[in-house]
């Protein structure tokens, strides 16, 4: 899922101090099952800023509305009722729902309350760790299902580093080497052939924006129709 | 170096690191102590990711000085257009050797925040090198207008984990196209000797020429640094030992002994080409080192 973490309420607060009405808007997804940006935090996040703005003698007024997912318009269209008395919109959702909800009502600043860090596993209750950046041309399949784009620090696509350290990565002893873990898990497979062989500099497919229609939806797509 | 190693004497390399400013002198300082006592010097690329005076144009200063430069380049600071362009200018302007590296992480430097750039590694500018040299092309296959005819170099680390892989990563070096390697600085030498037994078993060092990596330890303190502190450094616990025998005054001594002692053995050492002293901050001290490991006079070749 896409993971994110708040921002410093320091920041959230400078974002806000020209406003006294704001609607924070969650989002129900992965950010909700992340625990940084459902329903829950936006009015965690609401009452702490209600609290430090009437401590400084200057209340702000925040509304809370959560949506099922800040990056689907039929969801979005749920506060196209709503939004019209608040200055400004927050959001909690990851950096595209931001984005779409930004998109939908053009007229009103929208605030990120969070930073979106990538897509990540969960290891633990609170505890993600990232696996994928969405470069588009996948190599898992003779990587062993580990990802050397986004585990290795230098994203080597020919690894080991001379760096490696005792299983670790030079950058931090915490964090394992992506090419030591390559190696053990292909060499368990006895499929080591796979990186024997010498690979090519990468055609990066991340350079441009990217869009993306599925096989069969062309038409759809090409008519460009809101909900 | 391509011509002491083709006519099959033993190469003796050095290595200079740019200084961190615009200080040309410094470095013809430093080229002075390597002169006629090297075969080419190395120069580093922004090492250990902190900036200093661009590895070319530290390189043209060597020429200038009549020592013959081997150009390193990292692939943390460049994306694949600013590589080929500077390996057209670097060949342009005099520049033969080049030595193929991935980088250190920024992490490690002055500007920790900096994004890595590591478009390709380098495995893949060996082959990019070749590329250009030996097809005329660019690494997107457009042609280009006389072609730089580098001697291609790479480092190989015979220690980092896992061990039984790394003799495989050198075979991958020599399969993208490498003429020479350096190695990172030996200490181990039981495990050196293993890995060139692979090495020669392979029959990898027909191929290629492999640089032994020498680096004289000036210090119990720095023995310690590096077994402890430098990813992928394997010091043995005799070396510290060793130089825990002596007193303080005699440590860099010691350490110097121990190097010309190594590089003896890498005279003889089957598959072995040369050696490649890593003298850090103590270019002063080759003079002394080449003398006393018996490698001068240099070749002369034309």
């Amino acid at each position: 899922m896409i993971v994110a973490k708040r921002k410093p309420i320091e920041e959230i607060k400078e974002m806000v101090k020209g406003y006294q009405k704001v609607l924070n808007v969650g989002c129900g997804t992965c950010v909700s099952v992340c625990l940084v940006g459902g329903e829950k935090e936006v009015n965690i996040l609401n009452a702490e800023l209600e609290m430090a703005r009437k401590m400084e003698d200057n209340p702000i007024e925040m509304g809370a509305a959560s949506v099922e997912r800040q990056c689907d318009r039929e969801f979005l269209a749920e506060l196209d009722d709503k939004v019209g008395e608040y200055e400004a919109l927050m959001s909690m959702a990851c950096g595209v729902g931001i984005q779409f909800l930004a998109e939908r009502f053009p007229d009103k600043p929208v605030l990120p309350a969070v930073d979106t860090t990538g897509l990540a596993v969960n290891q633990d209750v609170g505890w993600y760790e990232e696996r994928c950046r969405s470069c588009g041309s996948c190599v898992l399949g003779w990587t062993g299902g580990i990802c050397p784009v986004t585990l290795c620090a230098k994203g080597l696509y020919n690894g080991p580093c001379g760096g490696t350290n005792n299983g670790s990565c030079e950058i931090d002893p915490e964090q394992p080497c992506a090419w030591f873990k390559i190696y053990e898990r292909l060499a368990g497979q006895g499929r080591l052939d796979l990186i024997k062989e010498f690979h090519p500099a990468n055609a990066w497919q991340d350079q441009v924006p990217r869009t993306l229609i599925q096989p069969g939806y062309e038409k759809a797509e090409a008519t460009g129709q809101k909900t | 170096m391509e011509k002491v190693l083709k006519k099959g004497h033993f190469a003796f390399t050095g290595e200079l690191g740019p200084p961190r400013g615009a200080n040309a002198e410094e470095v013809r300082k430093k080229a002075a102590f390597l002169k006629g006592n090297v075969d080419s010097v190395n120069i580093t690329d922004n090492q250990t990711a902190m900036v200093r005076m661009s590895s070319w144009a530290s390189c043209l200063l060597l020429i200038q000085e009549g020592l013959e430069p081997n150009y390193q380049m990292v692939c943390r600071d460049r994306n694949r257009l600013a590589m080929q362009s500077d390996i057209l200018g670097a060949y342009a302007l005099g520049i033969r050797n080049i030595l193929c590296l991935s980088g250190d992480h920024c992490k490690f430097g002055d500007h920790p925040q900096a994004k890595g750039v590591f478009d390709i590694d380098s495995m893949q500018l060996i082959a990019m090198v070749k590329k250009m040299r030996d097809e005329g092309q660019f690494l997107s296959g457009g042609e280009l207008d006389e072609a730089p005819k580098m001697f291609i170099g790479a480092a190989a680390n015979p220690f980092a984990d896992p061990f039984e892989w790394r003799v495989y990563r050198l075979a991958k070096k020599v399969s993208a196209g490498v003429d020479f390697i350096q190695t990172q600085c030996i200490y181990n030498m039981e495990k050196f000797r293993q890995y060139m037994k692979q090495a020669n078993d392979m029959g990898l060092t027909e191929k290629v020429f492999i640089l032994a990596g020498v680096t004289p330890m000036k210090s119990v303190g720095m023995a310690k640094y590096m077994k402890n502190k430098v990813p992928g450094m394997d010091v043995p616990d005799e070396i510290i030992k060793r130089l825990q025998g002596v007193e303080k005054k005699k440590q860099a001594e010691e350490g110097i002994k121990i190097a010309v002692e190594q590089i003896e053995e890498f005279k003889e050492m089957k598959g072995v080409a040369g050696v490649h002293l890593m003298a850090i901050e103590w270019e002063h001290k080759v003079p002394q080192i080449a003398e006393m490991a018996k490698v001068l006079p240099r070749p002369k070749l034309e």
